[in-house]
């Protein structure tokens, strides 16, 4: 039972760690816009 | 356009939701393997979202090198509609093996000639490297979901992690391995060209995929091993459960693609806008 | 025709000409050979009839090892006189320098399996319970799988980082079929349970497949780097 609880546990800790991923790569892009605006 | 985001996200959480609802409490009970069994709900799903990626990324990748020229694209077009032709036909006429429909394979068929022309009327030949890119990093994201609770499955059930043998286990382990070197391709390459031979790259390794298929179905009959989920018919309140948890993780897959295209999209601009500024600085006084 | 004939034998004639000479890969890659046979007599017990079974899959591994060795020079003399280069600008087809190369490629890790057979065999004990001429087949057609599209991989990683360690990891992958494909057909010829004619057949429609898919793009890959 615990195998059902842990399969759907790791389906999302995998799903939300690559949108954590994509939402630090965009704040990275948002400074580097900042810094070509200032230029 | 934008609008259209925050609706579909909403959508998608209403039907994730219910869908888990579905999936754990509603849906019948196993008779064989208990409530283990419910892993299937985002087994499957997960594993046919990813082949649905993959699929994107292999036509992308074509799209993308028969699209530098005009000739080549208008051979390709042709090229499409007759595989497309030949596989709906052929679907019909050649014996299949058990279980399989000729319907299924015909609706495959059409959907992959359709995505090709949607994909084709959609996206300009820079955005369709763009398109690849990103079905293949979401599809190995979806890709490691299956391989992560397909063992998570099979332990309570068979009473080990992995069988060598396990034909759909070990098919997907494979492309999973084919589409990170694909990634890795795309990270690694620092000639200009990157697209290019990442294209050619996803074209061989979905070429690979049936290969892989046979000749681990072959390895399998030499060496019997368990089958997973079992081959038969399914009772048709699971398939509906099956079939909802479907529609929603392909609704939550189209979300992240979207988030992902944007960031790419807008990654690139400020990539040439940084090579061009590199381009146009003046030169500082010595 | 005749043209993609001249200039392939030609590059191959220069390919194995220079190798005669200096004979730079093939030291190593019999050295590194030796060294795999070696360690893994280590790790396993080479008289016990369970190694018989295993044999298969050892010797493929060695194999595929030495294969990388050899592919990863393959492009690199070339990069070294900017040969490339001249070639990108001449009429010359890009296929002829592609066949060139795997031949060439072919011949090297061909030489490897016939210099180094004898030592598994002696190591091993290893005799064939099955159809022995068999292995023939075998070792042609899944040395020219691993060849073939190592031949094309090296030549994607040209100008990638970490250009060594990118070829196994682009090849591998992609070679997983005919590697089950080798490795079970030789233990089914070694232990003379099964047939090994299944396994044939996949190595020749893989590397049909794979020939025509890299003849195809060699060229949009040679013109990309």
């Amino acid at each position: 039972m615990n195998f059902l609880y842990t399969a759907y546990a790791a389906t999302w800790i995998i799903h939300i760690s690559y949108l954590g991923i994509l939402v630090r790569r965009y704040k990275r892009l948002q400074t580097e816009i900042e810094d070509l605006k200032k230029k | 356009m934008k609008r259209a985001f925050p609706i579909l996200a909403i959508l998608t959480a209403a039907l994730l939701s219910y869908a888990v609802y579905e999936g754990l409490i509603a849906a019948p009970t196993d008779k064989l393997q208990g409530d283990v069994y419910r892993i299937i709900y985002y087994h499957v799903p997960s594993a046919w979202t990813a082949f649905l990626l993959f699929v994107i990324n292999f036509l992308a990748s074509i799209q993308y090198l028969v699209r530098a020229k005009t000739r080549t694209d208008r051979l390709a077009n042709s090229v499409v509609i007759a595989i497309g032709v030949a596989v709906c036909v052929s679907a019909y006429l050649v014996p299949l093996p058990r279980g399989i429909r000729p319907s299924a394979i015909a609706t495959t068929g059409i959907a992959c000639v359709g995505l090709y022309f949607l994909i084709r009327r959609f996206f300009s030949r820079e955005n369709v490297d763009a398109v690849a890119l990103v079905a293949a990093e979401v599809g190995v994201v979806f890709c490691t979901v299956v391989l992560v609770t397909g063992p998570l499955w099979a332990r309570p059930v068979w009473g080990i992690w992995w069988a060598p043998g396990d034909i759909r286990l070990t098919s997907t382990l494979v492309l999973w391995l084919i589409y990170v070197s694909y990634l890795i391709l795309r990270r690694f390459s620092s000639s200009g060209q990157t697209a290019v031979l990442a294209a050619a790259l996803a074209i061989f390794g979905a070429l690979d995929v049936p290969l892989v298929y046979f000749s681990i179905w072959f390895f399998r009959t030499q060496h019997p091993q368990p089958v997973i989920g079992g081959g038969g018919e399914m009772d048709p309140r699971m398939l509906h459960v099956l079939l909802i948890n479907w529609l929603a993780f392909l609704c939550f897959g189209a979300l992240t693609c979207w988030s992902r295209y944007r960031l790419e999209i807008l990654r690139r601009e400020v990539e040439e806008t940084q090579a061009l500024e590199a381009l146009l600085e003046p030169r500082s006084p010595r | 025709m005749s043209v993609l004939s001249t200039i392939t034998r030609a590059t191959l004639a220069k390919d194995l000409r220079l190798e005669w000479r200096s004979k730079d890969a093939i030291n190593s890659m019999l050295f590194f050979s030796l060294l795999v046979v070696v360690v893994f007599s280590f790790s396993f017990d080479p008289i016990a009839e369970e190694s018989r079974q295993i044999a298969g899959g050892l010797v493929w591994v060695a194999f595929l090892f030495a294969a990388v060795v050899a592919l990863n020079q393959t492009w690199a003399r070339e990069l070294r006189n900017q040969v490339l280069d001249a070639y990108r600008v001449s009429p010359a087809p890009a296929n002829s320098l592609f066949l060139a190369k795997a031949m060439g490629n072919f011949v090297f890790v061909t030489a490897l399996e016939m210099l180094m057979t004898p030592l598994f065999v002696v190591f091993y004990q290893l005799r064939t319970l099955g159809p022995a001429w068999q292995l023939i087949p075998i070792a042609a057609l899944g040395t020219w799988a691993l060849v073939v599209n190592g031949t094309f991989f090296a030549a994607i990683s040209l100008r990638t980082r970490s250009r060594e360690i990118m070829l196994p990891l682009l090849l591998f992958p992609v070679s997983i079929p005919a590697i089950i494909a080798m490795v079970n057909g030789t233990a089914a010829i070694l232990t003379g349970e099964f047939s090994a004619r299944f396994w044939i057949a996949l190595l020749a429609s893989y590397d049909v497949v794979f020939t025509i898919a890299s003849l195809l793009l060699f060229e949009t890959v040679l013109q990309a780097e």
